[in-house]
């Protein structure tokens, strides 16, 4: 689960990461009493998920509350790669004098959480990692003694970091590694971390990632959780206990595994088709399931076809048959639907299919191919 | 021949009494896995589906002599169960719990390395050797003997390709699934150099997805180390980056682990990639 900027300097603060003062605003007239209060020079920060904010003009420097206010009236209301900023963040004006990159990470390559540092900061470090990779510094914690001085120190001669500022520099990246493993991040970055012109460490951009898998122990988070980044269909999906991805196509996917659901979108390609989402239905499919799925890829009125595909498994094929109709007695719907399933008990479902008159497939192949022609039909 | 179980492996089955557990019990004694053992904390001295229950791994181990561990246990235990089932001495444990933290299995993952032990999983479907047993929920009856080695990230697309193999007459050797999670026990390499060791697997199929590197330094290892033919399928073609396609670990970051590069390594390292996952039957 991602969170916005402000709220990621929020979790830094704690950790007594030093950021600018600032708050949010929703309206231009509270970015210039926040901008009154702050006094001086602001910048005024679109809040949203996605990234390139600066270049899609959601980041601008005013000098008066006036400004500020004016600044904010531009950029509320905006669209930045899909997303409506709603909040701004104003933000003391800060005088760079150095740019750092600092951030986190679960590592799989080593099986570890590595902290990852750069003297190119303010770029993108996926950037530097393709145009200067000699310029990004890694180090990986101890799986059991977790990061110690020494490690936070290596990062920082790697760095480039003046003598007088490590001691500084390996503060904060112990603090920012505790603020990761404390609360279960799968990122967490500073960028920039700079050195002002009075030689202070400070935070100016930070993004977070929780691990959704670790959500259960942290119930604060929920309170951070921007249901307005979400699509409405995805946060459907969350309460059913689906997971669902929304696509560009036109022919709707139910599938039982997650791996097979990404099969199933590439089998569709292969025939031509165009998958309108990403949904795993998980085992069983029961009534319950496939009536809020049907209902979720409904919800998309460019889809003209759906996809089932099940594979039995474990679960048996005419149960899963009979959950099918009753989800599809639950959610009335003109949409023709394909069924593939197959597996345990897979011919007694597919009779019970037929006699409700519901197409079935035996391959994935056939399913894709009817799908895609009966999708085309209806263009 | 096979890797890694075969009809000598003695089962301990952790979380026994839960749901799942008894339920894949039933299901792995039906199809001739040598279940002994099974525990639940508070459960000690009782029975599921005629197997003796423990209160702790160590005890289990001592009375039963079980030398591999399945897991069941609801994700925010799964953690330490794995480490009490290594701790016990149990060389082999496989956990099927989805949604354990990824950083709970950091030092989960170097515990097990650091006491020479195999972990299987966490997230995954398990492992079969048809005829002989299961660990884990694949559904045994769309396998059959053979001499294809089978290792893949997911559960239902390995019954997919395994079923396709089964019904075209080809019969797999193992079939391991080794889990969605970013983190994860045994990785597609450490399975390749057992089915290339394992003079009963002739042909190897992969089957990887988006997210992560492996598949492109498995790709990197089979062109190096493995002489038997290799087969993959990539699933995740149509995925859009910074969306997790429901495991935990397909997700395509910063540019990085898409379809179409991993299908890419696969290709240039010799491996025979399928257009769909049925389709590999067809080109072996």
């Amino acid at each position: 689960m991602k969170i916005h900027e402000y709220q990621a300097k929020q979790i830094l603060s704690r950790y007594n990461i030093p950021v600018q003062r600032g708050e949010v605003a929703s309206s231009p007239e509270e970015a210039r009493e926040i901008a009154k209060t702050i006094g001086g020079m602001v910048v005024v920060k679109a809040q949203v998920h996605a990234g390139g904010r600066g270049k899609a003009g959601g980041v601008k420097l005013a000098k008066t509350p006036d400004e500020a206010e004016e600044k904010a009236q531009a950029i509320l209301g905006m669209d930045i790669k899909g997303s409506t900023v709603r909040r701004v963040l104003i933000t003391q004006a800060a005088d760079i004098a150095k740019e750092f990159y600092l951030g986190v990470i679960i590592d799989r390559g080593v099986r570890g959480i590595t902290l990852m540092g750069s003297s190119e900061g303010g770029v993108e470090i996926e950037e530097v990692a393709k145009t200067n990779p000699e310029k990004i510094i890694k180090v990986t914690a101890d799986p059991f003694l977790g990061l110690s001085d020494f490690q936070a120190r290596e990062l920082a001669f790697g760095m480039g970091i003046e003598n007088d500022k490590i001691n500084g520099f390996v503060t904060i990246a112990k603090e920012l590694y505790r603020a990761f493993v404390e609360n279960d991040a799968d990122i967490l970055e500073i960028n920039p971390l700079i050195l002002n012109d009075k030689g202070e460490w400070q935070a100016l951009d930070a993004k977070m990632v929780y691990d959704d898998n670790a959500l259960y122990r942290h119930k604060e988070a929920e309170d951070l959780r921007d249901l307005g980044e979400e699509e409405q269909a995805e946060i459907e999906a969350r309460k059913a206990g689906l997971s669902y991805v929304k696509l560009d196509g036109d022919i709707g996917c139910v599938v039982n595994g997650a791996g097979l659901a990404m099969a199933t979108m590439d089998t569709l390609l292969l025939y031509g088709g165009q998958p309108a989402n990403f949904l795993d239905i998980g085992g069983g499919a029961k009534a319950d399931k496939v009536a809020a799925a049907i209902r979720i890829i409904l919800s998309e009125p460019k889809v003209k076809a759906i996809l089932f595909n099940i594979f039995g498994g474990i679960t048996r094929g005419d149960d899963v048959a009979k959950g099918i109709i009753a989800g599809l007695e639950q959610v009335k719907t003109d949409v023709p639907i394909v069924i593939r399933l197959v597996g345990t008990n897979s011919e007694e479902g597919r009779k019970i299919l037929e006699e409700a008159n519901l197409k079935s497939a035996e391959t994935l192949a056939e399913a894709a191919q009817k799908v895609v022609n009966v999708a085309k039909e209806r263009k | 021949m096979s890797i890694l179980i075969d009809k000598n492996t003695r089962l301990l089955v952790q979380g026994i009494t839960g749901r799942e557990g008894a339920y894949h019990t039933k299901q792995m004694l039906e199809y001739g896995t040598n279940v002994v053992a099974g525990t639940n904390p508070g459960r000690g001295g009782t029975k599921t589906e005629g197997v003796p229950v423990f209160n702790t791994v160590k005890e289990a181990v001592e009375k039963t002599k079980a030398n591999a561990s399945v897991i069941y246990v609801p994700a925010r235990f799964a953690p330490d169960s794995i480490i009490e089932a290594v701790d016990a001495g149990i060389p082999l444990v496989v956990c099927i719990t989805e949604g354990i933290p990824v950083k709970d299995m950091v030092p989960v993952y170097h515990y097990v390395k650091m006491k020479g032990a195999r972990l299987i999983g966490p997230n995954c479907p398990g492992l079969i050797t048809p005829g002989e047993s299961k660990v884990g929920i694949i559904p045994g009856y769309i396998l059959t003997p053979g001499n294809i080695g089978v290792v893949s990230k997911s559960g239902t697309l390995t019954y997919e390709v395994v079923n396709a193999l089964t019904l075209k007459g080809m019969g797999q050797s193992t079939a391991v699934g080794i889990g969605g999670d970013p983190i994860i026990g045994t990785s597609f390499i450490d399975i390749l150099e057992l089915f290339q060791n394992d003079p009963n697997t002739e042909k190897i199929v992969m089957l990887g997805e988006i997210g992560g590197n492996a598949e492109i330094l498995a790709a990197e290892y089979v062109k190096a180390h493995v002489t038997k033919p290799v087969y993959g399928f990539i699933a995740g073609q149509t995925a859009p980056p910074g969306k997790r396609m429901g495991h935990a670990g397909a997700i395509i970051s910063g540019g990085e682990g898409t379809a179409a590069e991993k299908i890419k390594a696969f290709r240039d390292n010799g491996i025979k990639v399928g257009e769909s996952p049925a389709q590999i039957a067809d080109i072996i």
